[in-house]
This record gives C-alpha cells, structure tokens and sequence, in this order.
C-alpha cells in the first residue's frame, strides 16, 4: 500500500473515532469499547474497498456490510456520515426520540445501513443470505460482516458458518473483532473461542490474521481474501477494546457500556484532535 | 382436487408461481421430504436449497436474501418454525419487516406419532405477539390454492399453518379466498361457532348435531388469526349473542383469545373456547387425539349448548356450573 493510501485510510479511522467518541459523548453513554475496536476495518471498508455510492444507498449490485455486533451501530453511523451517507450533524441525535440512529442498526431508520442487527449471532446468517442471493443474481459484490469474539458463543454464528462453507460463498468476508472481552469479564474466562482462526479453518473458511488496528494488514488480508475462491473468509483481527481513547482502553472490561462526562468527552476529542 | 394433500397443493402452487416470479426462493431445515417441497429442487436447483437441521440459520438467511428483493419460503414442523427460532423470526424477520413466509406444519395434534415435542400448541400465541406477523391457516386444499398467490403478492412476514395431509374440502368451486376476510361457510342465528384448520372440518359435523336438538348454529372460518377479521367476528357475535371457539391449538393465545379480545372491545358476549386445555400433546392417531383432548364434533355441540345456556339465563351459578365441566378436563390442576 503506498504511503499516502496508508496515511488517508489512517486519518479516515482517526476521524470516525473522533466522530464515534463526539456521538456517544454527546449522548452521555453507550458502547464505546467496541465501537473503537472497529474504527479501523471500517475505513478501510468504507474508504477504500466497499463498491458503494452514498447517494445512492440502496443501489443494486453494491458491495453490503452487516454489522453483526449491531450494538456497535455508534461506529458504523460514524463512517457513514464521514463517507457522506448523511449530514454528520445527525450524529448527535444517537438514540435520541424517533431518531434515525438508534443503539442497534436498523436497516429500515438509517440510510447505508444494510441489515438490521442487535440480537446476537443473526447478523452472520443474514449475511450468509445476503451471499448466497448476490450469487443467484449473479452479482460481483462482495458480502462483509463483523462479529465479535463475545458473539461467536452463539451457536447461531457456527450454524451460519457452516452454511457458508457448505454454500461455497466465496464472495463473504467476515472479519472477527477479536478484542478479547465481553460485558462479564474476558471471553476466555467464559467461554473460549481458542484459536479463533483455527476454528474458522476447520469450519471451511480461509482464515487470515491481522492486527486489527493496521490498516494496510486489514486491506492486503480483504485482498487476499477476494483472491481465494470456492470458501469464504475470516479475517480474525486482533483488537484492543477501545483501542484510540486512553481512558476507555483504560476502563477494560467496564469500557462495554459506560458512561461518558463531558469533561471526559473533551479529553477523547483532544486526543483524536 | 378432492384427496390431493395440502403440501402437494402448495408444492404445486410455489412451482406455477415460481414459473412467473424469479424471486421466489424456498429453503428447507432437513424437511423437504416431509413437507412436499422436495420436487421444487428437480425445476429450480439454484432456488430450492437445504440448510440442513439448522433452522435459526434459515429465519435468517432467508431475512438477508429478502433484503435482495428474494421472497423466501422457509419451512419446517411448527415448533421448529414458531417456538424454536422465536428470536429470529421476531427480530430478522418481523422487526426488519423481511418479506419472508414461514410455513410450520403438522399442527397441533396432527403431529400424531410424533408426539408430544412435536406438537407445538402454542405456535399462534408465540407469534400473534409479534407485530407486523400475518398468521394464516388453512383449511382445505381449495382454500390453500387461492391463498398462496395472495400471499405472495403480499408484501410483509407471513406465517402460514399448515396441515400435511389429505382433508376434506369445505370449500367449493364458487368459493372466492380473501387473506383478511373471514368467510361465513353456514349462516345461523343461535351461537357463532369460529373455526380454523381441520376444527373447521370438525364443526361442520358439530352443525348437524345441533341442528338436530333445534340450535341452529352459524359456523365462520377466521382463516387469518392475524390480523383478525374483527368486523366479521363482531357481525357474528351480534347475530347470535353467544360464541365457540374452535381451534388445534392451545386454547391461551390462539384463536379463542383472538376472538375474546375482539368482543371483550367491541361486543361482550359468553365465549366457550374449545380447543387443546393448556396441556402438551401426546403420541396418537387424530381419532383418538380428538377424543383426548375433547376437541370433537360433539364437545363443539356441547359447548356451543353451554354458551347457548349462558345467553338465555346468563346468571352467576349457570357460569360456575359452565366452567367447572371445563377444569374437569384439564390436567393442569388450575383451580377454576
């Protein structure tokens, strides 16, 4: 990836942190550990590899992302308002009466937003759908979907896995937000999903590991992926929850919902400056 | 027509539809042979396919391929359609208002030696909760022709209840199928009997009894448990001033409670509700099921006596006396 794409796709993440933290900020509480976590594969999707048109979202034959972790929504309402979705000033209606960006994406309320998500472990199947559809049209989008390591405990998530193999979809690429906790403690305290990666290949994926904060790990691995053909894709990238405010990495395992000052507000906002 | 099977009848249907519509779709959990859709394959392979026995997957994917412009069937026994993927039918699919249709078969007791785990007497009441769901049950294979373009034409979540097998027609070749309108298949003045899927087959005979002791009853088929008929429910219940439910399903949340809420709003009168007595199923041929669980032609006279009674002398022993035979029944030890 030359210098100046890296640099772009690196101030693209900054910004949509920057906007996440000023949305949730203004709300006064929210998701904020994993929505930092995914700051940098969505600028990369949105600011280099998806096929998409802002004007014109419901555009047949574009590339679609499911945010399966759908409680992240604050994060994709960010890249999307960056991307020019819609007017960045909406943000501060996060979850606001009869707002247009509520907690969980919600594909009927929010332009650019592709599927409904929320309850864990749906968004996956769905986007296997979504796959398995774009393959009957004869499409050459590609399906992207995001999980988290908390969700794959649902045992939805490997009944979709499964089907992806079985489907040969190779034109879905999930990425695994694997940041390592959930809301009671570390996934590998509760119910590990050791070695994320491993698991995925024995379910019939291509699997890649990245860091999930690289932006040109995530994109050479998107790459790689569409490269390979007849399986789909998991990107398992490797996330610190939080990742770019010191104060929510900080919080750790409480950084899932908190509340957020103003005065702390101020202080992300000055770090992400 | 006559002896046709109703999953022939919609295997059929989806194959004529399907011929003229490129966005049909119709996945199966393992259950294609079961259900009749099997042969849908053999015409359209790339758009009859398996998930294999993994049917939250297949309320799901069927929600992504609706948000292609696809219209999805998907099917399984009832619980496994209902019960089962409870979350993901209220949230992929009625929530995010996909366009799927979800066919749950075998109900009540028609699941015979299937038992008791597959006899989901509840799946109405698990769904008529959910918002933007239409619940449709058939009841003859004349009906089930009609109502499948019609429910595809439809654009939202439907849920249609599906007997497998051969019925008796009730219908006829005059007959003209509205999905929200229920249909008046015997006029009557002395006690509206409600009736949906093979219960309609069942108050037919009930009508013959009655007539029979001087009732003369007026027997309507609410095909559609959601959204209900109300107007049609009302008119009735004007008519006569006294009403049985007649349902395969549990008698909290199907029908019977659909036709309560209507008349407690709009129209009080003294229901009976026949149907299962809040208890699960058990292993056995229709027969003997309908003699165990009192949902015969002959418990539907009874109670349709009973609400007859209540009308004419509509005081506070004669309803003690009414709801005692009914906790009789019950193995639920409720007291009544």
């Amino acid at each position: 990836m030359d210098l100046r794409k890296k640099r772009l796709l690196e101030a693209k993440a900054k910004k949509i942190r920057y906007l996440t933290m000023d949305e949730l900020g203004h709300l006064g509480v929210g998701h904020v550990g994993g929505c930092l976590s995914i700051a940098d594969v969505l600028s990369v999707l949105y600011f280099s590899e998806m096929k998409i048109d802002p004007k014109n979202p419901k555009k047949e034959g574009r590339d679609r992302l499911v945010l399966s972790k759908g409680h992240a929504g604050p994060a994709l309402y960010a890249a999307l308002a960056e991307r020019g979705y819609f007017d960045p000033a909406l943000l501060h209606t996060l979850n606001q009466p009869h707002t247009l960006l509520p907690s969980h994406c919600d594909m009927l309320r929010t332009p650019g937003v592709d599927m409904t998500a929320g309850s864990l472990g749906q968004g996956i199947s769905c986007a296997v759908g979504m796959a398995k559809a774009a393959k009957i049209l004869g499409e050459s989008s590609y399906v992207y979907c995001i999980i988290g390591d908390g969700e794959s405990q649902e045992g939805q998530v490997w009944e979709a896995s499964m089907a992806a193999a079985q489907f040969k979809l190779d034109n879905l690429i999930v990425f695994l937000d694997d940041n390592g906790l959930q809301i009671d403690g570390a996934v590998r305290q509760i119910n590990s999903i050791e070695v994320p990666g491993r698991r995925w290949a024995a379910f019939g994926f291509h699997t890649f590991d990245v860091n999930g904060h690289d932006v040109e790990e995530i994109e050479d691995a998107i790459e790689a992926a569409k490269a390979e053909k007849g399986a789909p894709s998991m990107i398992v990238l490797h996330t610190v929850k939080g990742k770019g405010v010191s104060f929510v990495e900080a919080a750790g395992v409480k950084n899932h919902n908190m509340p957020i000052t103003p005065e702390q507000t101020q202080q992300a906002l000055r770090e992400l400056a | 027509m006559a002896n046709q099977e109703m999953r022939a009848v919609l295997a059929d249907q989806l194959l004529e539809l399907m011929a003229v519509n490129d966005k049909i779709v119709v996945i199966d959990a393992d259950l294609a042979r079961a259900n009749g859709t099997l042969k849908i394959r053999d015409a359209y392979p790339d758009r009859a396919f398996d998930v294999g026995i993994a049917e939250q997957n297949m309320a799901s994917v069927a929600a992504g391929m609706a948000s292609y412009g696809f219209i999805p069937f998907i099917g399984s026994f009832t619980p496994f359609a209902t019960r089962r993927i409870c979350d993901q039918v209220t949230v992929s699919i009625s929530y995010a208002k996909s366009n799927v249709k979800i066919i749950g078969s075998d109900p009540g007791i028609t699941a015979e030696l299937n038992g008791g785990t597959h006899m989901s007497v509840e799946d109405i009441g698990v769904l008529r909760s959910n918002p933007n769901m239409v619940i449709f049950e058939p009841v003859d294979a004349i009906q089930l022709e009609q109502a499948v373009p019609q429910i595809v034409g439809y654009d939202g979540p439907v849920y249609i209840r599906l007997f497998r097998k051969a019925i008796e027609n009730v219908f006829g070749p005059g007959y003209r199928f509205g999905l929200f309108q229920a249909d008046v298949i015997r006029e009557g003045t002395d006690v509206s009997l409600f009736a949906s899927g093979i219960m309609v087959q069942e108050s037919k005979k009930a009508l013959e009894l009655l007539d029979a002791e001087g009732i003369h009853a007026e027997l309507v088929n609410i095909h559609t448990i959601k959204p209900i008929d109300a107007d049609a429910v009302v008119a009735s219940a004007r008519k006569t001033g006294a009403v049985v439910t007649c349902e395969n399903h549990n008698v909290v949340g199907g029908l019977g409670s659909a036709v309560a809420e209507v008349l407690a709003e709009r129209y009080p009168c003294y229901i009976r509700r026949v149907g299962i007595q809040d208890r699960f199923g058990q292993v056995g041929r229709l027969p003997f099921l309908k003699e165990e669980y009192h949902m015969t032609a002959r418990d539907i006279a009874e109670a349709a006596k009973e609400a007859v009674a209540l009308k004419r002398k509509p005081e506070r022993d004669n309803l003690l006396n009414c709801s005692r035979t009914h906790s009789d029944h019950s193995e639920s030890g409720l007291k009544s």
